[in-house]
């Protein structure tokens, strides 16, 4: 008798794999956006295209409503022409989005290449710690400490966050002149060229050196003034610390309850625990996400936050200390398992050998 | 009262008082299993084995977990996968396990459709199958619910809709089974029940019945060969091991389980330690949140296909086709009028086309099933879900014109 085992193994084999890669590798594909990394540079590439999308979108719908109308009944017509005049409307809205943002990318690109003086920036940082002193000012979101903002964000972003805030953390669909970014007025405080240069030149002098960052500092300063994380006792203030009277827990507890309740009112809603992100999003996307928020999630109030590469591959491990603690001991203990269980099947091949030789 | 002799050992002591010998024999060096059989005839040990891991694997994590809406999650998540040494292992294993039984149950399943190992006799051992997958099916739904995520939550919301029986507006059975206008507390605690105890409970009965089931018609061999047992296992006996077309179930038969289990278990530690994602939906990460709904909705990957019957349709007819899909594989047995017992290549080409073209929409099925419902994947599920049912409907004709070979 012929064995046809390998055939049918082949056959098992296959099917499964079938089935595998449709429901995984491709469904995901389908179901979720592929996003790459542009690699933290923020020179407004991805925030000029997104518009230019927009506005090709828009244009489309336009050319089809105006298809319609010629063959429309009168009574069409008439609803066709206002919905024409929309999109006319939207257009020349985008389109003015999109000359701001050019404009504005290519004052950031211009600053840059300004080398900045980090004595004479000094001075002028005085300005900034009119806010950013951790005396505690509730601003939306407190104003964060600025002594290692040089290291945590590229110098492109700082230089934006001077120059507009709102258009550097691309959340210019969120801001208008009667509902103004907290950090607004900053446009008229530092507003020259060499001064942003300056001002920037002396965050990145002051600031620790990258190797020192751990990733909880990432996280904290970055992240954490908008984001807990219940799993590492990390709240939108601080660590949660621990008090001998119930009554100083819960006076903690609501110092804590108000600020969200404040962030609720600047974001729209209480920014997400990211205790399990790492397990419920993924490192791919957490890390492009961070780059630019609406690149996944179109219209989102998040900010884009400018942090670095190298800061943001700390954001992640971060995460994977907070919802993926065992991953070490997940691979050490898989070696092992996968070594007693290869000596295992082993043994069982040549138990079968030696019992079905008297049976062949 | 029986003859009891002072014992000469202390198995015979417990030999006089429980038949062991007797036992071993009826259930291991003489229960007769025919040699002509690959490794297909192996699943029945690999569910087994899988089984017993779901079970260890289970009484680990019930030690931990809470069966609380405010807690489900954290004791989930963080105590067991964090605080308890080795809990995210047991977590992983059964998640795993969880997924994993399914792929050998439609394997176990297919094989047995395949040879024709439904027919003549093997009519129970079929359908005690068929209760098993929908005890399972259970168990599984039933476990999703309780790490209390995003999915547990949406998905518990939308199957239990689906007993409002559409047109039918049966709210109030579904407020029944949910024991609330919406899944909350009571809903939780129910499931767990469910999944710890009532479930398990038929399950080891079904297991019972399956094993018992298989006893008087034996196991069927590749060949569908009707095998004279009684004169096989005496020319067995006799020493012409070569010559019998029977093997002991143990240990002729276990060695070779055995290895097709060692070589399972390699495959099931990988996906343990690498490759776990398939079977622990990243949507189920996230807290459940009753005021939110998750983008896309689906179940695990071993329901896809019978959802995928239900979807495409508007929500009555959705509903028919998909009682259909779910009970028309016990009909099995009675739907086939085929005189032929044997593998599905040797029937003719009707039944041959019949039996891979039903392995592959279903397979179509459940790709479909997960991925978004648009075109041009509604219009393949749409098709594909029609494809199925006229399938079940042709069987008995196709089948009753095959001849006997």
């Amino acid at each position: 008798m012929k064995n046809k085992e390998p055939l049918i193994l082949a056959v098992v084999v296959f099917f499964s794999l079938a089935t595998y890669y449709l429901v995984e590798p491709y469904a995901h594909h389908i179901l979720h956006k592929d996003v790459e990394s542009k690699g933290f540079v923020y020179d407004g590439s991805d925030d000029i295209l997104e518009v230019e999308n927009i506005i090709s979108g828009l244009q489309k719908t336009k050319l089809e409503k105006e298809l319609e109308y010629k063959d429309a009944s009168a009574d069409e017509k008439q609803k066709l022409k206002t919905a024409i005049i929309t999109s006319e409307n939207d257009i020349a809205i985008q389109k003015v989005r999109l000359e701001k943002k050019q404009t504005f990318f290519s004052d950031v690109a211009r600053i840059a290449k300004i080398k900045g003086d980090a004595v004479t920036g000094e001075a002028i940082f005085a300005t900034c710690s009119g806010c950013h002193n951790d005396a505690g000012i509730v601003m939306g979101t407190i104003p964060p400490s600025l002594d290692n903002a040089g290291v945590y964000y590229t110098k492109n972003y700082l230089i934006g966050i001077i120059k507009d805030p709102v258009m550097i953390s691309n959340v210019d669909h969120k801001f208008s002149v009667e509902n103004e970014h907290p950090m607004a007025s900053v446009k008229y405080m530092v507003s020259s060229d060499e001064d942003i240069a300056n001002v920037v030149a002396y965050m990145q002098k002051i600031a620790i050196s990258p190797e020192k960052v751990t990733p909880k500092m990432a996280y904290e300063n970055t992240c954490g003034r908008c984001h807990s994380v219940v799993y590492e006792k990390w709240t939108q203030l601080g660590t949660t610390e621990k008090f001998k009277h119930k009554k100083d827990t819960l006076a903690a507890e609501i110092k804590v309850l108000e600020y969200e309740d404040s962030l609720k009112v600047y974001m729209g809603k209480l920014p997400p625990d990211l205790s399990m992100y790492i397990r419920s999003r993924g490192e791919h996307f957490i890390s492009t996400f961070i780059e630019n928020p609406q690149s996944q999630l179109e219209g989102t109030s998040m900010p884009r936050v400018g942090v670095t590469a190298d800061t943001a591959d700390k954001v992640v491990e971060y995460l994977k200390n907070a919802g993926d603690t065992k991953r070490h001991e997940r691979e050490e203990i898989g070696r092992n398992v996968m070594i007693y269980i290869v000596i295992f099947a082993l043994f069982a091949f040549l138990w079968k050998r030696e019992i079905w030789k008297d049976l062949h | 009262m029986a003859k009891f002799t002072k014992a000469t050992s202390i198995k015979d002591w417990i030999n006089q008082r429980l038949a062991i010998e007797k036992v071993e024999k009826v259930m291991g060096s003489e229960y007769w299993i025919p040699k002509n059989i690959n490794f297909l005839w192996a699943m029945g040990m690999v569910l087994v084995i899988t089984f017993v891991l779901l079970l260890v694997s289970g009484i680990f994590l019930l030690m931990y977990y809470q069966p609380n809406i405010d807690t489900a999650f954290y004791s989930v998540n963080y105590t067991i996968m964090r605080d308890v040494d080795f809990g995210w292992l047991w977590r992983h294993i059964h998640g795993v396990a969880a997924s994993v039984v399914f792929l050998i149950i439609y394997i176990h399943m297919f094989t047995g459709i395949y040879y024709g190992s439904y027919k003549k006799g093997r009519e129970m051992i079929w359908l005690s199958g068929m209760l098993l997958l929908v005890a399972f099916s259970a168990e599984a739904f039933s476990g999703y619910i309780l790490p209390w995520g995003q999915m547990s939550y949406w998905a518990g919301m939308v199957i239990t809709n689906l007993f409002s029986g559409g047109s039918l507006h049966a709210d109030g059975l579904v407020e029944w089974i949910r024991g609330d206008y919406v899944p909350a507390q009571a809903f939780l605690s129910r499931f767990f029940m469910l999944h710890v105890l009532l479930i398990p409970l038929a399950i080891l009965g079904l297991i019972g019945l399956h094993f018992a089931a298989l006893r008087i018609p034996h196991v069927n061999n590749q060949d569908g060969e009707e095998i004279d047992f009684d004169a096989e296992s005496k020319k067995y006996l006799d020493g012409d091991k070569k010559g019998s077309k029977v093997i002991r179930f143990a240990n002729d038969f276990m060695s070779k389980d055995m290895m097709v289990a060692g070589i399972y278990l390699v495959f099931f530690f990988y996906l343990v330690f690498y490759n776990y994602g398939f079977a622990m939906d990243p949507v189920n990460f996230d807290p459940a949140d009753g005021l939110k709904t998750p983008a896309h909705i689906y179940p695990e990957w071993y329901f896809l296909w019978s959802y995928e019957i239900l979807r495409p349709f508007s929500i009555d007819i959705g509903l028919i086709a998909f009682a259909f899909a779910q009970g028309i594989f016990l009909g099995l047995p009675f739907l086939d009028r085929s005189p032929n017992a044997i593998a599905a290549n040797r029937r003719g080409p009707a039944f041959m086309i019949w039996f891979w073209l039903m392995l592959t929409n279903m397979i179509v099925l459940t790709a479909m099933g997960k991925l978004p419902p648009e075109d041009p994947y509604s219009t393949i599920g749409y098709w594909a879900a029609i494809l199925f049912i006229v399938q079940w409907l042709a069987l008995p004709i196709i089948t009753s014109y095959e001849k006997k070979v």
